[in-house]
């Protein structure tokens, strides 16, 4: 539904009665559908600062609504409770409990940087959907996203050996989400490749496997990346007011490849 | 000529293939050198490059993406010398050109980079030392139009071709300072360098208005079916406008259109037909290349069908 279609009143907070009696006369019928009265009072002053404070969010006190963002927004067009305007709106006026109405598809932004373009006022829409998104993993508002997950499989690599490939990322990250390997376009892909490629092809692709591509003399990269990165997972959660033992760990990396080489 | 006037530039450039050209978009990698070589264009490949951070490693930490991305830099202007750096991969351009502004303007990224390219024990990249240039400027500034109608002869002709250039090409507009310059420059609203190249060597382009639309990359596997809508809304597109070959310019865009393009088929039992190619192996035919030089077999979408329909090859 376009959003100028959308209805302002939820469902939820229409109140129909069968048989209702106000100061002794009979409403039921056609009048017995009303609309609760709404007062927002908890709102969270916290919550734009805290989204500002982590990566991407910082201009975020720029916004002036216009809208430009979301009328240029890929994701907006074919999903339209994705809008990045509102949630600014909704984040810089602490309406958290609006905001979480939405949780689940805010990760859903895919960079294109669009609204980045269109915008008046030099924010960043890209990077404060991207902050929002980090936001509610760290306060255990949801799960790690699949885009996060994707991520972190990714930089895990490029950390541990400065390099990537493709395969591996591939296959880490359905392994993490759960997913089987052989999905049936992923198949009908591979069958329609190998019949074209010469076989030296399936050999080289094999030992990319057994020699992973690393950068030579990676090791002190690695280390000066994994301790800035660990310095500002704890900056960031002192920014959200979160303690040590019970901040969800978003941003941290693995352990267990933490460890090795 | 107007061409031979001009003192020749980027004859001998910095390569950097980056991660998918040495994986996913190998195609790519071995046409961009196959035309470097029959054009008389050297390749300085960086030495023990890195990957630049892609689109992922930024969500995890922005300025970490930013050290990587100055690292190669870093190595291509102390190492190998060289002050130009090619990227045929949208994403590795954006980023390496990203590092570049970011440096220039903000403080604490130069901060950041400076702090570990000292732990990590090698220079740190001070912008200015070397400026990174797309695969289109390279052959656009090296070769030109001109160069390249004398070389091609209008091979392409009869080619219906629709350019898409994807989203890292163009934006964000402020760290392409190079960009909407006028005339000769390239626009970020209607980028034109790759319609230039391929209507040199004859190619007619269509009229495609989703140039810069998005094939939802950064999601190709973790939001896979709104990746295939995006995609299949620029498939459709291109066929609409009567294109018969898709010229891409970045390996994630290529990859999700191929990809996404079988994945419509399997999951939503919408067809295309059009193929996909990248603009280095539709230059490359042009110059009179063997389609298995530039990676042609590789490609998921039918390309040789089109190649032998079309008597492309040489």
């Amino acid at each position: 539904m376009p959003i100028h279609e959308k209805s302002l009143i939820r469902p939820e907070n229409l109140k129909t009665h069968d048989d209702l009696k106000i100061d002794g006369v009979d409403v039921s019928g056609h009048w017995s559908t009303f609309i609760e009265s709404r007062v927002v009072t908890d709102y969270n002053e916290q919550m734009e600062e805290e989204i500002a404070s982590l990566p991407g969010g910082e201009s975020i006190h720029r916004c002036w609504q216009c809208g430009s963002c979301t009328n240029s927004c890929t994701v907006n067009a074919i999903e339209p409770r994705f809008n990045p305007r509102y949630w600014i709106y909704l984040i810089r006026m602490g309406m958290e409990e609006e905001l979480l109405r939405d949780k689940d598809i805010i990760w859903m932004c895919v960079s294109c940087n669009k609204c980045t373009y269109a915008c008046p006022r030099d924010v960043v829409p890209e990077g404060v959907m991207k902050a929002t998104a980090h936001w509610l993993e760290l306060k255990g508002h949801t799960e790690k996203s699949p885009s996060m997950v994707f991520d972190e499989v990714f930089s895990e690599q490029v950390i541990e050996r400065g390099k990537i490939e493709d395969a591996e990322v591939l296959r880490g990250f359905f392994k993490r989400t759960g997913q089987p390997l052989m999905q049936d376009w992923l198949l009908a892909i591979v069958r329609r490749v190998a019949a074209k490629l010469p076989v030296v092809w399936g050999i080289k692709m094999a030992l990319a496997n057994v020699f992973k591509p690393r950068t030579r003399r990676w090791r002190k990269s690695r280390a000066a990346i994994e301790e800035y990165i660990q310095e500002q997972n704890a900056h960031h959660r002192k920014a959200l007011g979160l303690n040590g033992a019970a901040a969800r760990a978003a941003l941290d990396l693995r352990k267990g490849q933490r460890q090795d080489g | 000529m107007a061409d031979k006037s001009k003192p020749k530039t980027y004859q001998e450039v910095g390569y950097y293939p980056g991660c998918a050209l040495e994986g996913t978009g190998h195609a790519y990698n071995r046409s961009t050198k196959a035309v470097a070589g029959k054009l008389g264009l050297k390749l300085k490949e960086v030495s023990n490059w890195n990957c630049c951070g892609a689109m992922e490693v930024k969500n995890i930490d922005p300025k970490i993406q930013t050290y990587l991305s100055a690292r190669v830099l870093s190595n291509a202007a102390h190492l190998d010398k060289v002050d130009v750096v090619m990227a045929p991969c949208n994403g590795c351009y954006h980023n390496l050109k990203k590092a570049e502004y970011d440096l220039t303007y903000d403080p604490e990224s130069r901060a950041v980079v400076d702090r570990l390219s000292t732990k990590a024990g090698h220079a740190a990249f001070e912008p200015g030392q070397a400026k990174t240039i797309h695969a289109l400027d390279w052959i656009k500034e090296a070769i030109g139009e001109d160069g390249l109608r004398e070389r091609t002869r209008g091979k392409l002709a009869g080619l219906k071709v629709a350019n898409y250039y994807g989203c890292m090409y163009t934006r964000p507009r402020h760290i392409f300072p190079e960009k909407d310059q006028g005339p000769g420059s390239e626009s970020t609203s209607e980028p034109h360098f790759m319609d230039d190249l391929l209507a040199a060597a004859g190619a007619e382009n269509v009229d495609f208005p989703l140039k810069t639309a998005c094939c939802g990359g950064a999601h190709t596997l973790s939001d896979s079916d709104t990746s295939t809508k995006l995609v299949l809304n620029i498939l459709q597109a291109a066929e609409a406008c009567g294109a018969e070959v898709i010229a891409t310019e970045c390996p994630t865009c290529h990859t999700g259109l191929e990809m996404h393009q079988v994945r419509a088929e399997k999951r939503f039992g919408v067809k295309t037909t059009v193929k996909i190619m990248y603009f280095t192996q539709l230059l490359g035919l042009a110059l009179g290349i063997k389609p298995r030089k530039l990676g042609v077999q590789e490609n998921i979408s039918d390309a040789m069908e089109l190649i032998l329909e079309k008597q492309l090859q040489s």
